[in-house]
């Protein structure tokens, strides 16, 4: 299959070369008009107008086996019929706080393509039966929640949002809100905490959002891309979607490239892509250096060595199968300069800063990991070091509300596992395997190659 | 202690919710506070507590909890800079030691003029965009070579 041929029309054409201005008054195309020129809205009036029913809508994404992009994996079909029929308020929330360090595809969609969310979340409403839904957009990126709030206005003009759309009976009202800084809100339940305005602490599960969520009340919350990607399930049928991919993991998926690679960005690729030919597109290794490392799934992901990275292929299943996960979709890519202990130490500081302090063995024990982390990088690591970290991460994981504990001890074992050399030259030689002032270049500023290869 | 402007952008946030919760419009209501004010005193916060009928201390805890809101005062710029690991691995945390130098101060310090304040940040999700800054909270940039960041401070008057 021709890879470019297959993407996704309606999400992310014309800007998934992996490159782009930076600069957002410049932009174009993210308007309606633009939208619907490239079909939008097609898939809902489709629905409507053809008087398919709720359970019909939601089968047919079940058929497309589209499985959540936020990062945990789980059938967007599937959670949507956890839905209680009957009950009279429900809400839809999207999930667009993307602070999970190497993600920043769902900025790309709001930005080219904000009404991709709105008609998908639309969608979902009508689905589920919800009357009001809200999108939680990251704090950092203000310029881009601005922009939604424009869309929702043109979307409402245009008599998609409101009562009675499109003449089929069917009300739905649609909001923004926006995040401040906290990686935590990313977590579901604690995004709806934070849209309640509180502190944006998980709950306890069960009861799951699907009956006790926004307001005390039954709420969908799914990621940007997944929204994103419904529209295109109901222009060309949920099969069609599955066989983009390939079996259990349907659909193309957005992926984010950073790190030393020659053109970072993002790229829509069928799943199953080969992680080999996704670093090409990326426009392969930074100065033509060696492959070292991958984290394949965001920086919660444990990381793979390049010799089993470049066998995997892009999947749900494959990632899983190597040992890590497929995520957030977000690859970081690690070349020879890096020094695996001072990435470790840098990732284990932003879980100790992000904890939100609820549990006591996440709270305590993400600074204890960077403590240790921090001391082996400077060169006061001990010899009982590593078995420390070991006890440490066994001791935080599956023992706490949300998953941010296993998110912060995923890397520090993945890390110790692959790369114990590294960790225990620090401690014996006090010193970096990679001489420092290799991996300053290696990861100094980098003007990079715009456009296509 | 809050400006009729800044009152009416919190009733445009209020009307987002169901008449029953005010308070989620707290988060926007003290982002507006910040904007008018600078930073947010225990006053401010008090002053958007009452307006959304809620405890002080329930917006003091969200007010504490999120990175983005100032509890103190900062210069005139706040620049936030990301060194995590994606953005450091292309030049993140030089960016971050050229402004350090550029400007004389550490981070979380304020210059002598009050002009800037440095932060160092996390993921803003633009890794591939490194090395990204974030100007008084909003205004996102990308791409901060040496070159940039010089063009960037003449901007910032």
């Amino acid at each position: 299959m021709a890879l470019l041929e297959a993407i996704n029309p309606l999400l992310s054409a014309g800007w998934q070369k992996g490159g782009h201005e930076w600069r957002l008054e410049n932009d174009t195309g993210w308007r309606l008009k633009d939208y619907e020129a490239r079909g939008g809205y097609q898939s809902l009036k489709k629905i409507l107008a053809g008087k398919m029913s709720p359970d019909d809508v939601i089968n047919e994404v079940k058929k497309s086996v589209l499985r959540g992009r936020g990062g945990a994996g789980f059938p967007t079909g599937l959670k949507w019929s956890f839905m209680p029929k009957a009950a009279p308020e429900k809400y839809i929330v999207c999930n667009t706080d993307e602070g999970e360090p190497g993600t920043f595809k769902d900025r790309d969609i709001q930005r080219f393509d904000p009404h991709a969310i709105i008609e998908g979340m639309i969608i979902a409403a009508y689905a589920v039966g919800a009357g009001r839904g809200y999108n939680y957009i990251h704090g950092e990126i203000y310029e881009l929640y601005q922009r939604f709030e424009q869309a929702l206005d043109e979307a409402r003009a245009a008599g998609y949002l409101g009562q009675n759309i499109l003449g089929a009976g069917f009300d739905f009202e649609l909001f923004a809100h926006h995040g401040w800084g906290a990686y935590i809100c990313g977590e579901e339940s604690a995004l709806l905490e934070s849209i309640e305005g509180k502190k944006g602490q998980p709950r306890f599960k069960p009861p799951f959002p699907a009956n006790v969520g926004l307001y005390g009340k039954p709420t969908t919350i799914n990621n940007t891309e997944s929204f994103a990607s419904i529209p295109f399930i109901f222009r060309i049928g949920g099969e069609s979607f599955l066989d983009l991919g390939k079996p259990n993991n349907g659909g193309t998926k957005l992926y984010s490239v950073s790190g030393h690679v020659n053109r970072p960005g993002n790229f829509e690729v069928p799943m199953g892509t080969p992680f080999a030919r996704l670093l090409e597109m990326a426009g392969g290794m930074r100065g033509g250096r060696k492959l070292k490392a991958v984290i394949p799934g965001g920086s919660s992901a444990p990381v793979l060595p390049a010799d089993v990275m470049m066998d995997c292929t892009m999947d749900y299943d494959s990632i899983a199968k190597a040992g890590s996960m497929l995520g957030s979709g977000a690859v970081i890519v690690m070349d020879e300069t890096t020094c695996m202990v001072k990435a470790l130490e840098r990732l284990s500081y932003f879980y100790y800063e992000e904890s939100c302090g609820q549990c006591t063995p996440c709270r305590e024990g993400t600074g204890w990991m960077y403590k240790v982390i921090h001391r082996i990088e400077h060169g006061e690591g001990r010899p009982e070091d590593l078995a420390l970290l070991d006890r440490l991460t066994i001791n935080i994981m599956g023992r706490t509300i949300c998953a941010l504990g296993d998110a912060a001890s995923m890397p520090v074992q993945s890390f110790v596992k692959h790369f114990r050399n590294e960790f225990e030259y620090h401690i014996e030689n006090k010193k970096c395997l990679v001489p420092p002032d290799v991996q300053r270049a290696g990861s100094s500023f980098f003007t990079r190659n715009m456009g296509q290869a | 202690m809050l400006s009729e402007a800044t009152l009416g952008k919190i009733d445009r946030e209020v009307a987002k919710y169901p008449a029953a919760q005010k308070q989620s419009a707290v988060m926007a209501a003290l982002a507006f506070a910040q904007d008018e004010l600078g930073w947010l005193s225990k006053d401010a916060i008090a002053a958007v507590a009452g307006y959304l009928d809620m405890p002080a201390i329930a917006a003091y805890e969200v007010a504490s909890f999120y990175n983005m809101y100032d509890l103190a005062p900062v210069g005139k710029y706040k620049l936030t800079v990301c060194t995590n690991l994606p953005c450091a691995l292309s030049g993140g945390v030089h960016a971050a030691e050229y402004l350090k130098n550029k400007l004389g101060i550490d981070f979380n310090e304020t210059t002598a003029d009050g002009r800037f304040t440095l932060k160092e940040g996390e993921c803003m999700g633009a890794c591939g965009d490194a090395p990204v800054m974030l100007v008084n909270n909003k205004r996102m940039h990308c791409f901060m070579t040496p070159d940039e960041i010089d063009k960037l401070l003449g901007e910032c008057k």
